[in-house]
């Protein structure tokens, strides 16, 4: 941890960028207790202050979350072309509500503003990779296919 | 409207000159395509700090975020000091939008370049560019931009060998709507949370650390090279006496061809829908149009002949907003798009100013029981009630925006708002 911290200057400036950083590196992708004490310390600032912060963007979970993130657009250019269904052919396939992760800890579902892909829509991300031109078909290959790379890792 | 059935329509580029031309984590091919030709200039030549700024402001160049500021006048406002700052708003998030995310992938150069003259203009030597956690590939290619440029001697303590020192720094949002507020912005950037501030004081006397900041949006700044390059009488050749210039629109939705065009300010409306959009999908007739993004106006057919532009939006009843274009064909709902309107700034309000916390969640409230046909004949007037109160009350611009969408919606579909609040959900349009 500390050697992750001693990236950034000690500087509230560096907050943002220090949370995203340890999400990045944990691998449920998540803010602990610990780690948002570690960053208080490292900037010499009040846990109050950190915990403020890293609870107002919706980017950072302290929550467990699994190893991969899906999230959906909810915006109205990618709900009007159907995106509401996909998120129940999505929340059936992994067997999860949004906000929800997967039992096997694979998959954590969740919705997201608009992605800026609104020309391809209905569009997603996962982990950081944005995927358009969603259909139920679609969805479920890309699924799939995370699955069979995490299988034979 | 059969789509291909007239010449393909021709697009003004600005902006987008070199997106898609040249390799844009190329600088060498940045520099061949004009790249920090106009820095270059100005730098050598010594020009007078205050020309810049006045040269920005005869261009009559406008905020392309969406409120249609001059950008000269914002920029000849900042207050005297020895420390100010340049922000690049690229925290793009109103939906729909995804012009910037152009500019930031396409051309990065270019946006470099306006915040330098930015920073020559208004005596700044630090600039940042905020840009929303989710636009991984903009964050990549603006950094090693950034990088590049520093290395060429484009960046740092002496730009191109001068007295004029400038440097860039990426700052990387974590999903927050609210944080496309100037303000907000600033917050985030030194590590708080994206709470508005009250203003005035403008970011321009108090801003950054407190410092006078300068905060502009990418596709304003991307235009900024070219004007000091080519003179605002060029820039002035191009849109309307009011706004002259290009935009950026991106036509969605219900259409052939969704994409994002860049033509001449006060382009009618029908021409983005049909010569570039390609007309309505399936051959179905067009039945309205989110124009903006969600903090947006919603029109009918009758609004087709606008001329999209800053002040001929607005007096016809639109808005140009961030140049998004949500198409609706005769199948779509008003009161479903409306609903995921209000939807969305109950999720993005952020709590900090009651008018704006409670209110939107009651928009939401109000919405399902229209939409569920559980709604009395005074919610539609107390939707309106409640978004004009926010209007009024809000600290800033995003409790003071769901009466645009609320109040067209109304005004331009009263008919079907009415038929939906006597059936219930799904009984039809």
């Amino acid at each position: 941890m500390n050697e992750l911290l001693r990236k950034f200057p000690r500087s509230m400036e560096s907050l943002l960028d220090i949370l995203h950083a340890i999400q990045d590196a944990d691998p449920q992708h998540h803010l602990s207790d610990e780690a948002l004490q570690a960053a208080a310390e490292y900037l010499g600032a009040p846990l109050s202050e950190v915990v403020s912060t890293a609870t107002f963007y919706t980017m950072y979970s302290r929550m467990p979350r699994g190893r991969h993130i899906i999230r959906l657009c909810e915006s109205p250019p990618c709900q009007l072309l159907g995106g509401e269904t996909l998120l129940d052919i999505l929340a059936e396939d992994l067997g999860v509500a949004v906000g929800e992760t997967a039992p096997d800890g694979a998959f954590t579902l969740e919705t997201t503003s608009c992605l800026g892909a609104c020309a391809e829509g209905p569009a997603m991300m996962v982990d950081d990779r944005i995927y358009g031109a969603l259909t139920k078909e679609k969805v479920l290959s890309v699924i799939a296919e995370v699955r069979r790379s995490d299988a034979t890792r | 409207m059969q789509p291909g059935s007239r010449a393909p329509a021709k697009e003004t580029r600005i902006v987008l000159e070199n997106c898609g031309r040249i390799d844009p984590e190329s600088l060498s091919e940045a520099v061949k395509a004009g790249a920090y030709k106009a820095v270059t200039q100005v730098v050598r030549e010594k020009r007078p700090s205050a020309e810049i700024t006045a040269e920005i402001k005869r261009s009559g160049l406008r905020g392309r975020g969406g409120a249609g500021f001059p950008t000269g006048v914002k920029w000849s406002f900042t207050a005297p000091g020895d420390v100010k700052y340049i922000v690049c708003n690229a925290d793009e998030g109103e939906p729909g939008t995804f012009k910037d995310r152009l500019i930031l992938e396409g051309d990065p150069h270019k946006l470099l370049e306006g915040m330098m003259l930015a920073g020559y203009a208004v005596g700044a030597s630090k600039g940042y560019v905020y840009i929303r956690g989710e636009y991984s590939l903009s964050i990549r290619r603006i950094q090693k931009a950034i990088d590049d440029a520093r290395a060429g001697g484009y960046l740092g303590d002496a730009v191109l060998g001068s007295s004029f020192a400038f440097d860039i720094e990426v700052k990387k949002g974590a999903g927050a709507y609210v944080c496309g507020e100037e303000t907000s912005l600033i917050e985030s950037i030194e590590g708080k949370r994206g709470y508005p501030r009250l203003k005035p004081p403008y970011p321009g006397s108090v801003g950054l650390w407190k410092k006078p900041t300068v905060v502009n949006n990418v596709e304003t700044l991307a235009n900024v090279p070219a004007i000091i390059a080519r003179g605002a009488d060029w820039f002035r050749g191009f849109g309307t006496a009011s706004s002259p210039g290009t935009k950026v629109f991106q036509i969605l939705g219900d259409v052939e061809t969704p994409k994002a065009v860049e033509v001449e300010m006060g382009t009618p409306l029908r021409t983005l829908i049909e010569a570039f959009g390609g007309g309505i999908r399936a051959g179905k007739r067009f039945k309205a149009a989110l124009l903006g993004g969600a903090a947006g106006a919603i029109v009918g057919p009758g609004a087709l002949e606008m001329p999209m532009d800053f002040d001929g939006a607005k007096e016809r009843g639109g808005v140009l907003g961030s140049g998004a274009i949500l198409v609706l064909d005769e199948d779509a709902s008003v009161v479903e798009l409306l609903h995921g309107i209000l939807r969305f700034f109950r999720h993005e309000s952020c709590g900090q100013c009651v008018p704006c916390r409670v209110g939107a969640s009651v928009l939401v409230t109000l919405s399902e029981r229209i939409r569920s046909g559980a709604a009395t004949a005074d919610d539609l007037e107390r939707l309106v009630e409640v978004a004009r109160t926010m209007q009024a009350t809000s600290l800033c611009p995003l409790g003071q925006s769901p009466i645009l969408p609320i109040q067209t919606a109304v005004d331009s579909f009263r008919e079907e708002f009415e038929a939906r609040m006597a059936k219930p959900c799904g009984a039809g349009a």
